[in-house]
């Protein structure tokens, strides 16, 4: 028999890989049969409102529930804070009520009275020099390589310049919350999460109950972009109200909450001196770079920057202000569109000091690349700048028309690491030949149920009702947050190992039924099984085979898994061809080019709204 | 949100009379597309809130001896395709720079001219003048979409409206049902805002019990009038004006006779400038001559800490609308 290894079929033949599918769960989400955390209503549920500090940093005086408790419809109330304790951010949890209405909750907050002993704050976060006097900086470090000093002497031209990108908020459509109902010592909980898997232990520690007692599901969820992998105090809050009340309790939080302690990516700003010889070539780069990530300090990386480039001399060092402002967020591929913006205007910057046109300057610049990858940035570049018409396009910097709109191209490279998530998801093929599979995972929006749908039912050569997708429970095989892109490649090779197990399985016992030499040349396509153009026997026929008990198999997958079905390490590169209103600061978008590296694509219909969201995102956050 | 009544009455008198219980403490919903975030967010705690939409004399557009007559009760998009409007181009670009379906279909005119400001302040529960313990929020705060004009006094957020700019630049008169049933008065649309000098002064003139029910655009008494709007965005889509301006130009033989100029969201009234005017009478219009009406529009600003740039911006408005009016903004800009 020849051997068996875990593969992908090529794109060309493939019947569902690679095509334009829409999602499975499209039509539930557009006719609100999907139901979402901040859907979930179930008989008798309270509702949760929450207080919040509106000082940035105070003490505790003193809080007062009691006229709260006696309000109507009022069920259980929850402190966060107590007398003495300190407040270090606008929007911090103060009391969370449980109502039998929403309004009832807010009326009975009003009467909550809390004294406070308002302390000095600070929230500037672009000001190093007025961090510095208000003694909220720190040094995080330095990172240098080569001799800075010596090229930035012997450099044909240096340019200086003030660069930076504030801090952002991840504003998820739907806000972090949770429903939670108690069964005697057992608790389900409804969670807006990226991490179903990861937050049963986080539930039960301070509950003080087993991890095996709770069951967290997301089915649906309205986006998390980084911010939603842990149960959070609101989420134990809620949890307590219920076990309280002894009702469910929906708590999720308000958009102002939301905005203020759900999450923000950190700031980056910095003093760039950068340098190049006379051909173009980069020779110094030398940085001071600042920003916060809330009152903890922090921000961009020290160790990432410059981006995606290692030039010969550089210095990098970072400086960490600390803000009364709420915590900072894992936010999409952190943190490299602060290292992309901080990188990449100063080095565009440089080339129009030196006259040299963008394309050639970075082109010039492409052997620093990370990783080796300059020569397929080259390619992209190359990719970009047909479609962009760049050539036709371009003009020198600073000679973008003689009316206030002015018109011009840029350009920028990233890099990402992405690759397999860890995944474990167990698939049954039925005797009916009904196939379904049951993974940990949450589909956060980008389409995971589809991927999964997708790999399964081309394993299995069925039609994408030919399968059924479990997902967004912790009582599933466990699986990995959704986060750092790369869920599709852990789930996606999960299953596609499960169904190719299954499937090897299956064809074993078709060739001992229809008495055939060996299983080798079988596959599975349009609802039979065919040994070339022969057709041996239906699917279903096949999967009678498998007796009563169907056939159960494992998949797993890590950044460990190495045989093939996922890589990582991915570039790509974005041109713009936009206009800018000098007097009113209007910006025009008139064409957006992006070329990216995909390796396998599963849904090109999800890859290129991927691609969409991922363009109109770096549009927000250039004009933030 | 508090608990309050609901009234729905047929006519301007009873309107009237239902809004003058409880000592004035009550609300008018038309449209209702800002009334709902006040009352969520407890801005404003009305006793009662008094629905127009049932009262017929509200609505619609007619031509009268005396000019156009707009209910207070019409619909952005009605604005936007009324037959009698068409000659008003100011006022049908102001409708299509609302980019909002919703808001074009829901809100009304009456609405508009009543907005109570989008400041931060105010919207957060800082009353009108943004006072914390007498120190006044923005001024000593975050004021980046603050006054930068008429800001001296004490109110420093800006007028809301959007449409007032236009229909002050064509001669618009506010017609004001009430206090008392039946009573009925008329005012210029430009005094009847007003600045705020103390935390229980409203926006503008309208008293307990009084509601605007109609605006009167005179029939112009020049023949050839050219109007204009130009509002500058933040974003293409739901945002308000950073700043905006509204010109009406009455020329003879290509030279300015007369000129009213109007900015929006710049003071905390529409602000009218008759500076910025007089830079243009006499004068043929050209991006030189529009310039130095921009110029002069915002030589009297006072920006706060974080607002300067609207002083350009505002400046800009003005100079756009005018070239606007004048057919010359395409071209003039790349």
């Amino acid at each position: 028999m020849a051997e068996r290894k875990f593969s992908w079929p090529a794109r060309s033949e493939a019947t569902l890989i690679g095509k334009d599918i829409q999602r499975i769960d499209g039509v539930a989400k557009a006719s609100g049969q999907a139901k979402y955390t901040a859907d979930i209503n179930t008989e008798g549920t309270l509702f949760a409102r929450l207080l919040t500090s509106p000082h940035a940093a105070a003490k505790i005086k003193s809080i007062d529930v009691e006229q709260a408790k006696k309000m109507p419809g009022v069920r259980a109330i929850h402190l966060f804070k107590n007398e003495g304790d300190e407040i270090r951010w606008e929007g911090e949890l103060l009391v969370a009520i449980a109502a039998d209405r929403v309004e009832l909750a807010d009326d009975a907050l009003k009467v909550v009275k809390v004294e406070y002993e308002e302390l000095p704050f600070y929230v500037n976060e672009a000001d190093i020099v007025r961090a510095a006097h208000a003694d909220r900086t720190k040094g995080l470090g330095k990172n240098e390589k080569g001799d800075v000093d010596a090229a930035l002497k012997t450099a044909a031209v240096v340019h200086r310049g003030y660069y930076g990108v504030s801090t952002i908020s991840h504003m998820c459509l739907e806000p972090h919350g949770s429903h939670c109902q108690w069964d005697g010592d057992d608790l389900d909980v409804h969670l807006s999460t990226q991490n179903v898997s990861g937050t049963p232990g986080q539930f039960a520690e301070p509950l003080e109950i087993d991890a095996s007692n709770v069951t967290v599901t997301s089915d649906y969820e309205g986006g998390g972009f980084g911010s939603k992998f842990a149960a959070d105090e609101w989420g134990i809050a809620c949890a307590k109200l219920s076990r309280e009340a002894g009702k469910p309790v929906r708590l999720m939080l308000d958009r102002a909450a939301e905005l203020k302690i759900a999450g923000t990516r950190p700031s980056g700003y910095a003093d760039v001196t950068i340098a190049a010889d006379s051909e173009g070539k980069i020779v110094a780069w030398d940085s001071v770079h600042w920003g916060t990530a809330g009152f903890g300090g922090g921000g961009v990386d020290v160790n990432q920057l410059p981006y995606p480039f290692d030039f010969e001399n550089r210095r990098a060092a970072q400086i960490g202000i600390s803000c009364n402002t709420g915590p900072n967020r894992a936010w999409r591929a952190p943190p490299h569109p602060q290292l992309c913006a901080l990188t990449q205007t100063a080095m565009d910057d440089l080339a129009a000091k030196m006259k040299m046109g963008s394309y050639e300057f970075f082109e010039k610049n492409l052997a620093f690349a990370l990783q080796d990858k300059g020569p397929v940035y080259a390619e992209q570049m190359k990719i970009a700048a047909k479609a962009i018409d760049w050539k036709a396009k371009w003009h020198p910097h600073g000679q973008g028309g003689k009316g206030p709109v002015k018109r011009g191209l840029g350009l920028a490279l990233h890099r990402w690491g992405g690759g397999a998530g860890p995944c474990t998801c167990t698939v049954k093929v039925h005797q009916d030949g009904s196939v379904e599979t049951f993974l940990g995972s949450q589909d956060i929006g980008t389409g995971t149920r589809t991927i999964i749908a997708i790999t399964l039912a081309e394993t299995f050569g069925l039609p994408l009702t030919g399968v059924k997708v479990n997902l967004g429970s912790s009582k599933y095989p466990q699986s990995g947050a959704s986060g750092g892109s790369i869920t599709v490649g852990g789930v996606s090779g999960a299953n596609r190992r499960a169904a190719q197990t299954a499937l090897w399985e299956i064809f074993d016992k078709v060739a001992e039924k229809y008495k055939l030499e060996s299983a080798d040349g079988l596959v599975a396509k349009g609802g039979d099984i065919l040994k070339g153009k022969e057709k041996i026997c239906t699917w279903k026929q096949a999967c009678s085979l498998l007796g009563p008990m169907g056939l159960e198999t494992k998949g797993e997958s890590s950044q460990k898994t190495k045989d093939g079905l996922t890589s990582d390490q991915v570039g790509g590169v974005q041109m713009v061809d936009l206009s800018v209103d000098t007097e009113t600061g209007l910006v025009r978008i008139h064409k957006f080019v992006c070329v990216q590296d995909c390796g396998l694509i599963l849904d090109e219909l999800t890859a290129r709204s991927q691609v969409l969201g991922a363009l109109i995102m770096g549009i927000a956050y250039s004009l933030s | 949100m508090n608990s309050f009544e609901y009234a729905s009455p047929r006519t301007e008198e009873e309107a009237v009379a239902l809004l003058s219980a409880h000592g004035g403490n009550t609300a008018v919903l038309a449209g209702g597309t800002d009334l709902f975030n006040l009352l969520r967010a407890g801005c404003i705690t009305p006793s009662r809130v008094v629905d127009l939409k049932n009262i017929r004399s509200l609505q619609g557009v007619s031509a009268t001896s005396r000019g156009v007559l707009i209910g207070a009760l019409t619909t952005l998009d009605e604005l936007l395709v009324h037959p009698l409007l068409k000659p008003y181009d100011s006022l049908a670009q102001i409708a299509d720079g609302v980019h909002s379906i919703q808001i074009q279909s829901m809100g009304t005119l009456g609405g508009d001219l009543c907005l109570l400001p989008n400041c931060w302040y105010f919207r957060n529960g800082y009353g009108l003048l943004g006072m914390e313990r007498g120190t006044s929020l923005p001024a000593t705060g975050r004021n980046e979409f603050h006054a930068v004009l008429g800001n001296r006094g004490p109110a420093k957020f800006v007028s809301a409206s959007r449409f007032a700019p236009a229909l002050i630049a064509w001669g618009a008169v506010a017609r004001i049902a009430g206090p008392e049933p039946g009573q009925v008065s008329e005012l210029p649309l430009e005094y009847f805002f007003t600045s705020p000098k103390t935390a229980d002064q409203g926006v503008t003139v309208l008293q307990p019990g009084q509601i605007l029910t109609h605006v009167l655009i005179p029939d112009p008494v020049h023949d050839e009038v050219q109007s204009a709007a130009y509002e500058v965005l933040q974003m293409e889509g739901l945002d308000w004006p950073l700043a905006s301006a509204a010109v009406c130009l009455a020329n003879s033989a290509g030279v300015v006779r007369e000129a009213r100029i109007v900015l929006g969201h710049v003071a905390p009234t529409p602000w009218v400038s008759l500076d910025a005017a007089a830079a243009l009478v006499g004068r043929e219009i050209d991006e030189t001559v529009a310039q130095a009406a921009g110029n002069a529009a915002v030589a009297s600003a006072t920006p706060l800490s974080e607002n300067e740039y609207k002083v350009q911006i505002a400046r800009t408005a003005v100079k756009r609308a005018i070239l606007r009016a004048a057919g010359q903004l395409e071209g003039a800009l790349s």
